[in-house]
């Protein structure tokens, strides 16, 4: 998951961690300033949430009918969108990186880097879920806009996803990573 | 039949750049790394019982902000659903239109087909498969894989990540397999 794996403090267990290198280290900061504020220190995250589900819905990447039409090729929306984001992503990095700009709360910007080990959880898992997105035709983001506007059997959907994490989290010392 | 309306998107090269803007955003306002299912594993770890290593940390200070975001999107859900009118359909290609129709779905309205994602469909075995199979695909892949279509396909990605490009090979290939193989099997197999 995008979790900053540096900061699961307690996922220790390098076994089975990808790349089984070094042990993660301990949350950053002195004071833990990667912590999450709380109250008004969250609510600037709801917002930018709820303007990132205003998108997902505008643009309909949320749709089966759309997620559909990009696996059977039928449409350039799909692939405009998501390839525009990477591009725009990516240009905003290679900003932040040569400005040396800093988060708000004064740190240097850092992105850890993933780490590949054998590769194998990234095809397998990727491709597991690649499968569910075809099925559900929806990926995690999407799920939570669609349950918001009003399709409720979206819950029983998520449901679903948590229970897959919870299932993987418990086999997960005996998958292959 | 009354003619539908037809809902056209925001265009790709306006909804893709800002969908990418919040990878900078989250990184300039908190120093987080943009994606989305990070927040199963928290809620795991928030509400169900597990001695799994894998849940044993601070939901609270490592994924607050995320799952913050997480109801965001649910409220944005809530927002634009407000807006959206009965029977309205996403404006497909005519190509898509026939290769779902050729599926056997005939209602377009709506962002999801309600001939499969309802909860009288649940009770049957093709709903279940889909709703229940596919959303439990999703977790464990998502899990396992460390990321989702945001986490790896944009951040993973703009940030040049080999891992990441696989686990994007990955979801493709998965993909592809479940749209032209699987579905198929599914709903035209009789369930």
């Amino acid at each position: 998951m995008e979790v900053d794996e540096r900061a699961v403090a307690a996922d220790r267990d390098t076994s089975i961690r990808a790349g089984g290198a070094a042990p993660l280290a301990a949350p950053r900061g002195p004071d833990g300033a990667r912590r999450t504020g709380t109250g008004a220190g969250l609510l600037i995250y709801l917002v930018l949430g709820t303007l990132f589900g205003v998108v997902l819905m505008k643009a309909q990447v949320v749709s089966w009918f759309r997620i559909q039409e990009m696996f059977r090729f039928q449409s350039f929306h799909m692939y405009g969108v998501i390839g525009a984001a990477i591009t725009t992503a990516a240009i905003a990095l290679q900003l932040i990186r040569r400005t040396g700009l800093r988060a708000g709360n004064g740190q240097p910007i850092t992105i850890p880097p993933k780490e590949m080990g054998r590769g194998t959880r990234y095809w397998l898992g990727g491709t597991l879920f690649g499968l569910g997105w075809a099925l559900v035709g929806a990926c995690p983001g999407p799920l939570l806009a669609l349950l918001g506007s009003g399709l409720g059997v979206f819950a029983i959907v998520i449901a679903s996803a948590v229970a897959g994490t919870w299932m993987y989290g418990a086999l997960r010392p005996r998958l292959p990573h | 039949m009354p003619v539908a309306d037809v809902m056209q998107p925001w265009p790709w090269y306006v909804a893709g750049p800002l969908i990418g803007l919040f990878v900078p955003a989250l990184l300039l306002v908190g120093n987080r790394m943009f994606g989305i299912s990070g927040n199963l594993r928290h809620v795991c770890a928030a509400a169900l019982p597990s001695r799994a290593a894998f849940f044993q940390y601070d939901w609270r200070r490592v994924g607050g902000w995320n799952l913050a975001f997480a109801f965001g999107i649910l409220l944005g859900g809530v927002l634009v659903g407000l807006t959206i009118p009965d029977g309205a359909e996403v404006a497909l290609s005519p190509a898509a239109r026939e290769s779902i129709g050729a599926l056997g779905i005939r209602d377009f309205s709506g962002m999801v087909p309600r001939e499969l994602f309802s909860w009288s469909s649940l009770l049957t075995v093709r709903g279940l498969l889909l709703m229940v199979g596919g959303g439990f695909l999703v977790g464990f892949g998502t899990a396992y894989a460390g990321g989702c279509t945001s986490g790896h396909a944009i951040s993973g990605l703009a940030d040049f990540q080999l891992p990441s490009l696989v686990a994007v090979i990955g979801f493709f290939a998965g993909g592809l397999f479940g749209t032209w193989v699987l579905l198929p099997l599914l709903l035209r197999g009789g369930l």
